[in-house]
């Protein structure tokens, strides 16, 4: 059996590529699937430390987060379709009409 | 045997006394409210208001001859309390009813005499308020009326001083009142209101003399109560020797205001501007009288300060004397009669200043009837002189005769004349009214002035000199009264064409002429008679009865007769002589030829008025301009208000709203805003619209935070 260590490394490793996936890509469904990768680096991390302790609660809370993930997309993606349609683009950076 | 009866069961009359001033007062309320309807109603609407009027004072005459007719068995009298007025510390006064023989008799007076003449007024009125213009004013008249006699009421029924002064003080509101009642008539449309303020502010004085009186009274005596007052003279007498002279000579001030003495007597010729009856009632048979009454009440204080009884008899005398002479040369008719009561007024006074109390009472009622008589008479003939001149002018035939006459004047004697056969009535009861006031045998005013006039001889020799003088004065000038308005031939076209009074003024002349030629009876100086005195007696033991002198009786009857002889050859012979000359040189008086330059000085009242002018009333205006421009206007209109409240207040609110409202708390406001404007217009820069800046903030955000957790 592998170490914790490996996988909170797997799992930082993992939030790590997600939290710069938001932070770089101009694209909104690549930035929602960089937030996907942060949500089960989180998820892994869960899992690992319910393993090591012998409990559930981690892995219950693994549920939770995929569930509130997947209403996240759905209402996400809806947004984005409807700015496309609205503005033919969804490059973020041109997004700008809330600037104070 | 009715009579019987009634006195027997007396007592239960004394309740009634509150009822004396109840009635005219109802009766003023009932005109005062119904009065302007009722006038309206028709033609009878007067005589409503005026009977209203005249029977509530009729009804106060039954109420005081109930008491009268109590008084006969209980001579002692009663207290009747009403009301508990003033209760502070030591100071208690009751408004309660003081019924004993002297305060009836003046109810009587007032009531009985009050009657007649608002009787006489009904008819009096009618015609007055016609001739001047404003039939509204009828029931004005009564309603002033009926609050005299109230006010009178209160006066002569009051058990202590200060009650007495309300009813003093009422009674003058009403003289004023009535002196005015036509304040915008008169010469130049004021003489008559100015007449009116001139009584006012003249009885001010009096009244100030009054008040000083009743405090040093109550400093010494420490009540205001009759009874309790005159209970206490000898011991307050020996702890403040001088009190009882200080009160009863502030009184006299009082009294002389009141009672138009020397030197406050100038207001009562003036207050000839209100009508007739009002002459009649206030201003010479009740109101005037009330001096009379104050220093006959307050008769155990006089005894006690024999300088101030001195003092008081010879300011009567003098008053007498002066007032006649004064009379003898007046043309207006109610003048003459005006300085007539005033010299009448004298003898009372002298009277109860010398000490004959029941003397100057009786005096006082006899003068009532008599003077009442000749003034409402002298009514009688002013308004059959203005039915004449009336006549004339709307007579066509007659019209001519006005031409000249652009201010007839229906009071002056020199108009008159000839009035004899014209106003047959009017003329009776005047010879009945002037042979009482002269004095002749056996008229009320023979016995009631011989009373005065023999005890004067033996009790002030200098006043009974000055009051034989003055009886003699009296009787010339009543002579040449009579000889001039109803005697010779009429002396202008109106006289000729005057007309005789309504019944409903005739026949209060007629009762009162009755009383003045019978009304001596009442106090026959003989033994065995003299009831009225003893009716006083009971009352107070300083009132005593007077003894019969013949020679005193004898000595003023020949000079009465002297008097009216003298003035018959003046005014009859010596004037029907002059008749011949030329109008141009023809003097306006007999007198005038014999007397000169003092005709002209006693014409003009001595010129008491212009020297009061002169030595006081312009210094008096004067001060008054110089207060009203300099202190009022210049310095607290112009300075005080103007300058520095004004100016003040506006710079202290331009301070307020400048400096502090502007420059403070306005300033304060708007910087608030400003700050948080500027501070807004920095803090919208962060909010760029990118995304993911947001993004990377909140990932700055986390990095800090964990970095401060880890390395902490």
């Amino acid at each position: 059996m592998l170490p914790i260590e490996a996988y909170l490394v797997l799992s930082a490793v993992l939030f790590t590529l997600g939290a710069l996936g938001v932070l770089v890509r101009q694209n909104p469904i690549i930035i929602f699937m960089s937030i996907e990768l942060m949500l089960n680096s989180a998820n892994l991390a869960f899992v690992a430390f319910a393993r090591l302790h012998g409990q559930i609660d981690g892995q219950i809370f693994v549920f939770f987060v995929m569930a509130v993930a997947a209403a996240e997309v759905a209402v996400g993606l809806a947004l984005i379709v409807t700015i496309f349609q609205a503005r033919h683009s969804i490059n973020l950076d041109r997004l700008n009409s809330l600037k104070g | 045997m009715l009579f019987e009866e009634i006195s027997s069961s007396a007592p239960q009359f004394f309740s009634l006394a509150p009822l004396i001033v109840f009635f005219p007062i109802i009766g003023l309320l009932i005109n005062t409210f119904f009065g302007g309807k009722i006038l309206q109603s028709g033609p009878a609407g007067e005589k409503i208001v005026g009977w209203i009027a005249s029977a509530a004072a009729g009804l106060a005459f039954v109420v005081s001859v109930l008491l009268a007719i109590s008084l006969i068995n209980y001579h002692d009298g009663m207290k009747v309390p009403l009301v508990e007025w003033i209760h502070i510390d030591a100071l208690k006064l009751n408004w309660a009813f003081q019924v004993d023989t002297l305060s009836v008799t003046m109810m009587l007076v007032v009531s009985g005499v009050g009657t007649l003449i608002h009787i006489y007024a009904i008819g009096y009125m009618h015609e007055d308020v016609r001739h001047h213009g404003d039939p509204s004013r009828f029931r004005r008249f009564f309603v002033f009326m009926n609050l005299f006699i109230a006010a009178m009421m209160i006066l002569v029924s009051s058990d202590n001083y200060l009650m007495l002064f309300v009813g003093w003080e009422g009674v003058g509101l009403c003289s004023f009142l009535l002196i005015g009642f036509w304040y915008d008539k008169g010469e130049g449309g004021i003489a008559n209101a100015m007449a009116a303020k001139k009584a006012f502010v003249t009885n001010r004085i009096g009244d100030f003399g009054f008040l000083l009186a009743a405090f040093i009274m109550f400093t010494s005596f420490r009540s205001l109560d009759f009874d309790i007052v005159f209970g206490r003279v000898v011991e307050v007498n020996a702890i403040y020797p001088g009190a009882i002279f200080a009160i009863t000579a502030f009184m006299l001030l009082g009294v002389a205001g009141k009672s138009a003495q020397i030197p406050l007597y100038v207001w009562l010729p003036d207050a000839m501007a209100g009508p007739t009856p009002v002459s009649a009632l206030i201003h010479a048979a009740t109101m005037v009288t009330a001096g009379v009454y104050l220093v006959a009440r307050s008769s155990a204080l006089y005894v006690a300060a024999p300088e101030a009884q001195a003092l008081v008899a010879l300011t009567g005398a003098a008053t007498a004397l002066f007032a006649a002479t004064i009379a003898i040369a007046q043309f207006d008719i109610k003048k003459v009669l005006a300085y007539s009561t005033i010299s009448q007024l004298g003898f009372m006074v002298a009277a109860v200043g010398m000490g004959a109390f029941a003397a100057g009472i009786f005096h006082l009622v006899t003068h009532a009837f008599f003077k009442a008589l000749l003034f409402l008479s002298a009514g009688s003939v002013i308004q059959g002189l203005e039915r004449g001149h009336h006549h004339l002018e709307h007579d066509p035939k007659l019209k001519k005769l006005v031409k000249q006459e652009h201010h007839f004047d229906p009071q002056d004697m020199r108009n008159m004349g000839g009035l004899r056969t014209k106003m047959k009535t009017t003329y009776i009861v005047y010879m009945v009214g002037t042979l009482a006031l002269a004095g002749l045998f056996p008229f009320a005013g023979f016995w009631s002035k011989d009373e005065i006039l023999a005890e004067a001889a033996h009790l002030n020799p200098t006043a009974y000199g000055l009051l034989t003088a003055a009886a003699f004065m009296t009787a010339f000038y009543m002579g040449r009264q009579i000889w001039m308005v109803f005697f010779g031939k009429p002396r202008s076209p109106a006289a000729e064409h005057a007309q005789e009074s309504p019944p409903v003024m005739t026949i209060p002349l007629i009762i009162l002429a009755i009383l003045s030629a019978l009304g001596g009876f009442m106090n026959l100086p003989f033994k065995g008679f003299h009831q009225f005195s003893h009716w006083l007696e009971q009352t107070s033991e300083n009132f005593h009865a007077g003894e019969f002198v013949l020679s005193v009786a004898l000595l003023s009857t020949a000079l009465a007769l002297l008097a009216i002889a003298v003035s018959w050859w003046l005014y009859m012979r010596r004037a029907a002589k002059l008749e011949a000359l030329p109008a141009a040189k023809r003097p306006d008086d007999p007198l005038r030829q014999i007397l000169g330059p003092l005709f002209t000085w006693m014409n003009n009242k001595w010129y008491i008025d212009e020297l009061y002018w002169a030595a006081i009333l312009n210094r008096y205006v004067d001060l008054a301009r110089f207060l009203a421009d300099y202190v009022d206007w210049r310095f607290w209109h112009d300075w005080v208000h103007d300058r520095l409240l004004v100016k003040g207040y506006n710079l202290l609110s331009r301070l307020l709203s400048v400096h502090i409202d502007l420059g403070g708390i306005d300033a304060f406001a708007n910087g608030l805003a400003s700050t948080t404007q500027r501070l807004a217009a920095s803090l919208r820069r962060l909010q760029t619209g990118f995304v993911r800046n947001y993004a990377l903030s909140i990932f700055l955000g986390v990095v800090i935070i964990i970095g401060y957790l880890v390395l902490r």
